[in-house]
């Protein structure tokens, strides 16, 4: 299976402050109901940017000038709580190709990057940097370098980090493993003949 | 060399290293639910791939399934229906095990897969669900995955992963009156925070996991991912070998024996090696209920809400804030006598047999306070009948409380069991992230089941010494 060699992300950012956003504030429960992934991204953030009755709340993805972003800015511990695929998924129907978060939740890590979005890590003042700049130009073209990790916008740079194995999956083309994982059947089956329950009886 | 659980399961499971740096990991057991799955199976067809191993893949139903007793179908909900219609077509297309309703042996897919004896120690299970730690109470290595890796395992019985560090979370001592598993791991969490496993897995061990039943070490183990810990096990013992004999997919004859050996040369070698030791002392640890939008936003029930003003960082400030604001709860005000709305028993946290046979021997007698909605739910259809033969489900009727069918019910609310506004739950479940049990401004109070009882009965936040003096261990 080919895939494109992801490098970088190029596109306008949006910042989404706070610690801890969970998955299920990245998509509500209510929402995954659903047989496919198709239109979750409608859903993104839903009950931040909604009010009980339905208005829109202001949140900054909501903001004309964010419209169209596709980098998104966040805190600490992004993506924790549950497993489900679904909040990687809405972000990415939503339009978004890169995360910059201070740090990630593992599952939430994982699930990202085999969608081919790169999740990179940036210190906190250096988050608030790109954040500055974008709320004083939010036209402001941002480059998430996941080759030479760094984070470009207009003349300034911060340094970012990605797990070794995440990183040159990306920049490799090889951040969906299933061609691989196919790859080792025989091995696979050897293996699995040493554990008894593993036989089909 | 001396070595943890965790990599001799990693060792005997890896097929090879990836070209990415990742573990071609071989999965022993993958458990399926219908939330995670349709998605798979689509991505399954889209590129033209069989389920490899179907014999080794054991499906249930439990997010979206009504509780209300009886409830036929279709069900009222059509995106409910069409979920429960995908997971039974696509188990019956691929040869796969589905626990149906109709089977008798349906239910929240972590209470289940050990109730039947599919959980064993030393096996790599793997679930679209981030619960899945559950099963590490055996001594197996279980994973919470995605979607997509539920593809490759589908396709392949392998994932590509990286190991983990280990930290060995020691609980030592004894217990105090009152103080159940539930309230040991908010106190982990608590203590190592909300973000502190990520990177590990943690080996659950000293005196009080060594004294717990099966039951209360898949609570401990269940929460692991709330502290950020993807995965948690403890060690297998003679607990674990007795909880699984004669349960019907335990091996049996010879290869009970030989299992039995194979299990203990799992366990964690005397003298290995761990990344990091943390020790927590039993006597430290009180009732414990969460008062923010995180799990790890917790206190012992004797506590007074934190104040932002006595935060040390502004960062700290600011997420008490945030969650006062959401909880809209006093600053510095005691967590005791908070007034509740809802109480919910059950999910995979704490819907198992003990947890509803502990809580009815206080609650005989006793009557659920007015106003408050208070629902039972077993955890698997295994439990509701084990409850029936003992009477159980009459002492919750007789209390007040709804007894409901099995199902995943108001955790995380995908079914129509919902909080209404803003309405606050003290529930026996795992998460009290904002929205978590289907309104969009109901309030989460995590908590044991006996303290959920004791809310119930109270009709707020209470001591569960004060409300039931016999309460112990």
């Amino acid at each position: 299976m080919s895939l494109a060699k992801i490098t970088q992300v190029t596109g306008r950012a949006v910042y989404v402050p706070g610690n801890d956003i969970d998955t299920d504030r990245i998509i509500p429960a209510r929402f995954m109901k659903c047989v496919s992934f198709d239109g979750l991204g409608q859903y993104l953030f839903y009950d931040v940017r909604h009010t009980p009755d339905d208005k829109p709340t202001g949140h900054p993805i909501d903001k004309p000038e964010h419209k169209g972003a596709t980098v998104m800015l966040s805190g600490a511990n992004f993506g924790c709580g549950s497993s489900r695929e679904h909040a990687p998924q809405a972000i990415h129907k939503a339009g978004f190709r890169a995360i910059i978060a201070e740090n990630f939740a593992e599952i939430f890590f994982g699930n990202s990057t085999t969608l081919g979005i790169p999740c990179v890590n940036a210190k906190h003042e250096d988050i608030a940097k790109v954040a500055a700049a974008i709320e004083a130009n939010p036209q402001l073209e941002v480059t998430v370098d996941v080759e030479h990790l760094e984070v470009r916008f207009g003349d300034q740079k911060i340094p970012i980090t990605m797990r070794e194995s995440a990183r040159e999956g990306l920049v490799a083309g090889r951040w969906d493993a299933i061609g691989e994982l196919l790859e080792a059947k025989d091995a696979t089956a050897a293996l699995a003949a040493k554990f008894p329950y593993m036989t089909a009886s | 060399m001396p070595k943890t659980l965790f990599q001799k399961v990693w060792e005997a499971h890896a097929v090879r290293k990836l070209s990415s740096g990742h573990t071609q990991l071989l999965v022993d057991t993958h458990l399926l639910h219908e939330v995670t799955s349709p998605q798979a199976f689509g991505m399954l067809r889209d590129l033209n791939l069989k389920v490899a191993m179907p014999h080794r893949t054991f499906a249930t139903v439990d997010h979206i399934i009504p509780t209300n007793p009886g409830a036929c179908e279709p069900f009222a909900d059509p995106l409910a229906q069409a979920m429960m219609d995908a997971i039974r077509k696509n188990c019956q297309d691929n040869g796969i095990v589905f626990f149906d309703r109709a089977t008798g042996k349906q239910g929240v897919i972590h209470i289940i897969a050990p109730e039947q004896g599919i959980t064993q120690p030393g096996m790599t299970i793997a679930c679209g669900d981030s619960h899945t730690s559950t099963h590490g109470a055996f001594g197996a290595i279980s994973f919470g995955i995605g979607t997509t890796q539920i593809r490759d395992i589908l396709a392949t019985q392998t994932m590509a992963i990286s190991p983990l560090k280990v930290r060995r979370v020691e609980v030592n001592g004894k217990l105090g009156r009152g103080v159940y598993a539930k309230d040991v791991i908010l106190h982990i969490i608590r203590t190592l925070g909300v973000n502190g496993g990520t990177g590990y897995a943690y080996e659950f061990a000293g005196e009080v996991l060594d004294n717990m039943s099966m039951e209360e070490r898949m609570t401990v183990c269940n929460m692991s991912i709330e502290g950020g810990a993807r995965v948690g096990y403890v060690n297998p013992d003679e607990t674990t070998f007795a909880y699984l004999k004669d349960r019907p997919y335990a091996p049996k004859g010879a290869a009970w024996d030989e299992a039995v050996a194979r299990w203990k040369a799992c366990a964690s070698d005397p003298g290995c090696a761990y990344d990091d030791v943390v020790k927590i002392d039993a006597a430290d640890i009180a009732p414990t209920v969460t008062w923010g939008i995180n799990p790890a936003e917790g206190i012992s029930i004797n506590e007074n809400i934190p104040d932002p003003a006595t935060a040390a960082t502004a960062e700290e400030k600011a997420e008490i804030e945030e969650a006062l604001a959401y909880m809209k709860f006093t600053p510095g005000a005691p967590i005791k006598g908070t007034k509740i709305d809802v109480a919910f028993l059950g999910s995979c946290t704490n819907g198992r047999l003990t947890d509803f046979q502990e809580v009815a021997k206080h609650i005989k007698g006793k009557k659920v306070a007015p106003g408050i909605r208070a629902l039972a739910v077993p955890g698997s259809q295994g439990v509701a009948v084990l409850c029936r033969e003992l009477g159980i489900d009459q002492v919750f009727k007789d209390a007040g409380f709804e007894w409901r069918d099995a199902g995943c019910s108001m955790c995380l609310a995908m079914n129509p069991d919902k909080l209404v506004g803003d309405q606050v739950s003290a529930s026996s479940s795992n998460r009290n992230f904002k929205g978590r049990q289907g309104s969009p401004t109901g309030r989460t109070i995590l908590m044991s089941p006996l303290m959920v009882a004791a809310a119930a009965i109270a009709g707020h936040v209470a001591d569960a010494r004060e409300v039931f003096p016999a309460a112990n261990n």
